[in-house]
């Protein structure tokens, strides 16, 4: 499984590489939904800083919809995806190799996101192992329910706009998880950023698993 | 020792649905090994879903299916390792280049890194088109890119869907010699076409299908080459059986 899942990973990222689909539309993407939130919330500074893990958060979302999106385009454009499925590949290293294509991808846009966080709201970072942690644990999360739900809507006509709906409620548990961490670190909340961690672990651990596990039935249904 | 199955494919009424609409309705049909079977038949006659049921891609809802001495639905994985599958799209990746997709395709079957450039070079992709991004050729181009990587895999059953499409003369004569020395080198080739040309003289037999069925399917076998002049029916409804019916 880990020979495919390497050989799945590295096909994406030189997908990515050559396109930069992820580089020139997503990140600027997320660092625009930054900066809209900075003037929907500008009138309120304090607010501001209280929401600032939240706002993150959510345009962490919004981009790994868009990644988790163009994973699957990618299969889908010239029927690739029958390729996938003929090429005698371990449907779970697929799903591994295409999750942490995904996550790759979302660790750099979650960086420069870091750095418009900073810059536009003037969120100072502390706490940084926590931090680190719940974006790790957080972005594993995200990419697996994502390429879980990726492969599910792959076959649909209107899998474009099904996609969020779908992924939305599910990753709804991380955003929240990873918003309290990241407060917590933050020091704009007294709860136990550890334990948001933890939660954020067996969401990771549950999303992984459940696609390492379907994602050969699920690929069958495209 | 590996057992050699009399037939490459034996289809016995075999029914595949898409939702409840038959795309096949019941067909049979055997093909041998080291066999150049032609599939003709009008638009919407289940050529396109018959070779999808023997890649192992369109799992079989009734009747009885072996293809290479597997059954397609309960063995899909065992058996599409064995199987090369070219459509009616080439399934490469646009960013990629020729040889990256050849690549893929390669490290995928485990196959040596040797067979990249040899399959490149078989089918006369130079040296500057193979390191072009694939979304950037022409479509007899992409055509040869997606064979390229059959022709590495070397799989003992080619299932073709309209191979010659996008091909100038001199790569339709390639395609047509690939494929004889694939039946050559012990593997069965399975396509559909439209084409006469390419039934009077690539295929060693003709079958005819419409409405989801194989008219022809179980006999000939033997008889040598069949005339390019076989009746091709109206594309109808296919025949309903055992409460199988149409509802486009």
């Amino acid at each position: 499984m880990w020979r495919d899942a390497v050989l799945v990973a590295g096909k994406d990222l030189a997908v990515e590489r050559r396109s930069r689909v992820a580089l020139n539309q997503v990140v600027p993407y997320a660092l625009v939904v930054l900066l809209l939130f900075g003037f929907a919330f500008d009138q309120d500074r304090p607010l501001l800083l209280q929401a600032a893990p939240g706002l993150f958060w959510l345009a962490v979302l919004f981009s790994g919809l868009l990644a988790v999106q163009r994973s699957f385009a990618i299969e889908a454009s010239d029927g690739a995806v029958d390729g996938l499925r003929l090429s005698g590949l371990e449907p779970a290293g697929i799903f591994v190799g295409k999750a942490a294509a995904v996550g790759l991808q979302l660790l750099v846009v979650e960086v420069l996101l870091t750095g418009g966080v900073v810059v536009l709201f003037h969120t100072r970072l502390e706490g940084a192992g926590l931090l680190i942690t719940s974006a790790l644990l957080s972005t594993a999360g995200v990419a697996g329910a994502g390429v879980a739900y990726g492969a599910l809507s792959m076959g649909l006509r209107v899998r474009e706009t099904l996609l969020p709906l779908l992924l939305a409620p599910v990753l709804a548990p991380v955003v929240l998880a990873a918003t309290e961490a990241w407060r917590s670190a933050l020091g704009l909340s007294s709860a136990d950023g550890w334990r948001w961690s933890g939660l954020l672990g067996c969401f990771a651990a549950v999303y992984l698993a459940g696609g390492v596990l379907s994602f050969g039935a699920l690929m069958e249904e495209t | 020792m590996v057992e050699i199955p009399v037939l490459a494919v034996r289809l016995r009424s075999v029914v595949a649905l898409a939702g409840l609409y038959p795309l096949l309705a019941g067909v049979d049909l055997d093909v041998g090994p080291g066999q150049i079977l032609a599939v003709k038949g009008p638009n919407g006659a289940g050529k396109t879903s018959l070779l999808r049921v023997m890649a192992g891609l369109l799992p079989v809802a009734a009747g009885e299916a072996t293809v290479l001495g597997l059954e397609p639905t309960a063995q899909a994985r065992e058996l599409r390792r064995q199987v090369g599958l070219l459509g009616h799209r080439n399934g490469l990746y646009d960013d990629l280049s020729a040889e990256d997709n050849v690549r893929f395709c390669v490290r995928a079957a485990r196959l040596p890194k040797t067979a990249v450039p040899v399959a490149l070079d078989r089918l006369g992709l130079t040296e500057r088109l193979r390191r072009l991004p694939v979304g950037k050729l022409s479509a007899g181009q992409r055509r040869r890119v997606a064979l390229a990587c059959l022709v590495a895999r070397q799989p003992r059953l080619w299932l073709l869907d309209e191979p010659h499409a996008g091909l100038d003369a001199d790569h339709r004569q390639l395609l047509d010699n690939l494929l004889r020395e694939a039946v050559a080198e012990g593997a069965t080739v399975v396509l559909a076409t439209h084409e006469a040309s390419v039934t009077a003289l690539l295929a060693d037999r003709v079958v005819t299908m419409s409405g989801g069925t194989v008219l022809d399917g179980t006999t000939g076998l033997d008889d040598g080459p069949v005339p390019d002049d076989a009746p091709v029916v109206d594309d109808g409804p296919g025949p309903e059986r055992e409460g199988i019916t149409s509802v486009a």
